[in-house]
């Protein structure tokens, strides 16, 4: 990893993904995608539904292999499943027959550490996300704020060096949301991971990240990419107060509101045909 | 980092004692429990009854229909004195023993079977369509078939019995591996999972909600298996006692076979349910059947 310090930790360049849907035709989901992520960086990507930023992370991780172009990660091309990279799912990816310690274990078992070791581990980094006294319990003893923190911890106790995010808070309420988010900026802090963060809500977009990146309506591809200058640690409660958040968040709307219509007209004509 | 235990008001608030209206509700509520479970013991009541007292007054000729007092008087005469063809419970011996012999190697099988087409999409294209005709076949004339390969001895109904077993558990193990939810998958590749422990630490406890809940069909229908099996051509066991009840004209015999299989399958379905909750203790116990 030292060896490429002044490499990127992700830079995909002129990246296409193209499907074969059941009808026979084919879907392209990301089109000549360029776009690096620096080492440490937190980088959030928005766009509207259906834009394939899930598609990016995919790739990215390695569980999908590009149709033409290129992933790197930490300087490597990317063919097989990345190593040193986290995911965490926006659906519930915690395994419902582990309780809360075992889940958060199961990375460094897999990894081929004993499962002392990876327990003690866990229950360290149980303690971590505030799940202190519930190791023995089941996901679906949990609520879905809970379930989210297991799947937090499940993550980081690989001390991943990518860490990417699928719209992970989108199913929570409000008030937990805004906690989730205040306490991955602080356990990022704690890390040189780099993060690939995919929103569609564009205030958790600014508030979290250090660069927004817009993508455009289906075929995805880059279409701007906003620096976020607004001072670390942040809150993300406090940092939606300041005035230098309000003018980012009108400058990336203009360009965020014309992909979403964009993919809107098209979903109607979608349903018209 | 917050704790997510730690209400902001704690758990100081006295619990409240229960109001009149909320007593008298509870009450009520007990009221209709109680109601119900009588009237659930009341239906039985009624159907025996009326097929006892249809029998004494001649509505229904007990010698085809066989009488309530008479199949009792049956299961008590067998089993203080032994049937005419030996005791009583060396025949449900050995029909358990063909049932619990044919259940283990059924679902033994289903299961290897099933995880591996499940598991492998080469396996399941090649041989997916002969297990699926393999499933078309009449069973029971297979049984034929067993008595006259094996002869009238255990093989011949555990080898029955495996047949309608291993079917049931097969599909149901192969659709639980495919029925995985990806993102677990994807979940456990990414945490570093090698394909043996995708496998065995994955798609296994995954899918044996699946399994075990097959467990419960299969199970009867081993006892199906091995009674059938013994009804076509045995020695002993159950099916052959109700073979000869009928040859015999002897319909409370019939019934009285059929009661104590009833009673062997109940057990079996109970501990099946124990089972069940000792291997999924993460499910809800709501999910587990409550009648």
């Amino acid at each position: 990893m030292s060896l490429d310090r002044d490499k990127p930790a992700i830079a995909l360049r002129d990246v296409t993904k193209r499907f074969r849907t059941p009808g026979g035709g084919l879907y392209v989901a990301v089109h000549s995608l360029t776009f690096e992520v620096a080492r440490g960086e937190f980088c959030a990507i928005v766009g509207p539904t259906g834009s394939g930023k899930s598609t990016t992370l995919n790739l990215i991780a390695g569980l999908e292999t590009p149709s033409r172009g290129q992933v790197s990660v930490l300087g490597e091309t990317v063919t097989t499943l990345t190593r040193g990279v986290g995911y965490m799912f926006q659906t519930d990816a915690v395994f419902p027959w582990k309780n809360v310690l075992e889940n958060v274990a199961t990375g460094p078992i897999y990894r081929g550490v004993s499962r002392q070791e990876a327990h003690r581990g866990a229950r360290d980094w149980v303690g971590r996300v505030g799940l202190a006294g519930f190791e023995d319990r089941y996901p679906n003893q949990l609520s879905g704020g809970m379930r989210k923190r297991v799947a937090l911890a499940q993550t980081l106790i690989n001390e991943p060096a990518i860490l990417l995010m699928d719209e992970p808070f989108a199913s929570l309420d409000v008030q937990t949301r805004t906690l989730m988010e205040n306490e991955l900026l602080e356990l990022w802090s704690g890390t040189s991971a780099s993060v690939v963060f995919v929103t569609h809500d564009l205030e958790e977009a600014i508030a979290l990240a250090d660069r927004v990146l817009v993508f455009t309506a289906s075929p995805a591809t880059l279409k701007q990419s906003y620096q976020i200058d607004l001072s670390r640690p942040r809150n993300v409660t406090e940092v939606r107060f300041d005035p230098r958040f309000t003018r980012l968040y009108e400058r990336i709307w203009e360009d965020l509101r014309d992909e979403a219509i964009i993919a809107y007209e098209r979903s109607i004509k979608d349903i018209r045909l | 980092m917050s704790d997510p235990s730690k209400t902001s008001g704690s758990d100081a608030r006295p619990v409240e004692p229960l109001t009149e209206e909320e007593l008298s509700a509870e009450a009520r509520e007990h009221r209709r429990a109680r109601l119900e479970r009588f009237l659930q013991i009341g239906v039985f009541a009624v159907i025996v009854g009326g097929w006892e007292v249809s029998a004494r007054t001649g509505l229904a000729d007990p010698f085809f229909f066989g009488q309530p007092s008479g199949i009792v008087a049956t299961i008590w005469r067998w089993s203080t004195r032994g049937t005419p063809q030996g005791p009583l419970w060396q025949h449900v011996a050995v029909t358990l023993e063909e049932t619990v012999l044919a259940f283990f190697i059924g679902v033994l099988m289903g299961v290897i079977g099933g995880f591996a087409l499940g598991r492998s999409r080469t396996l399941a294209a090649v041989f997916g369509p002969y297990v699926r005709m393999g499933n078309a076949i009449p069973r029971v004339i297979l049984g034929s078939i067993f008595v006259i390969w094996l002869g009238l001895g255990m093989a011949s109904k555990v080898a029955l019995g495996v047949t309608l077993t291993f079917f049931i558990v097969f599909f149901n193990a192969f659709q639980g591996v495919r029925e995985v939810d990806p993102n677990l998958v994807n979940n456990a590749r990414i945490l570093g999972a090698s394909p043996r422990q995708l496998s065995f630490d994955v798609m296994l406890p995954a899918a044996l909600g699946w399994i075990i809940s097959s467990l419960h069909t299969s199970f009867g229908f081993a006892l199906v298996g091995a009674v059938v099996g013994e009804f076509l051509g045995a020695t002993q066991g159950l099916g052959y006692l109700v073979a000869t009840a009928q040859g015999a004209f002897n319909t409370n015999g019939v019934f009285a076979a059929m009661v104590i299989m009833s009673v062997v399958a109940l057990i079996a379905d109970a501990s099946v349910t124990w089972l069940e909750r000792r291997l999924t203790p993460w499910r809800p116990r709501t999910l587990a059947r409550n009648f």
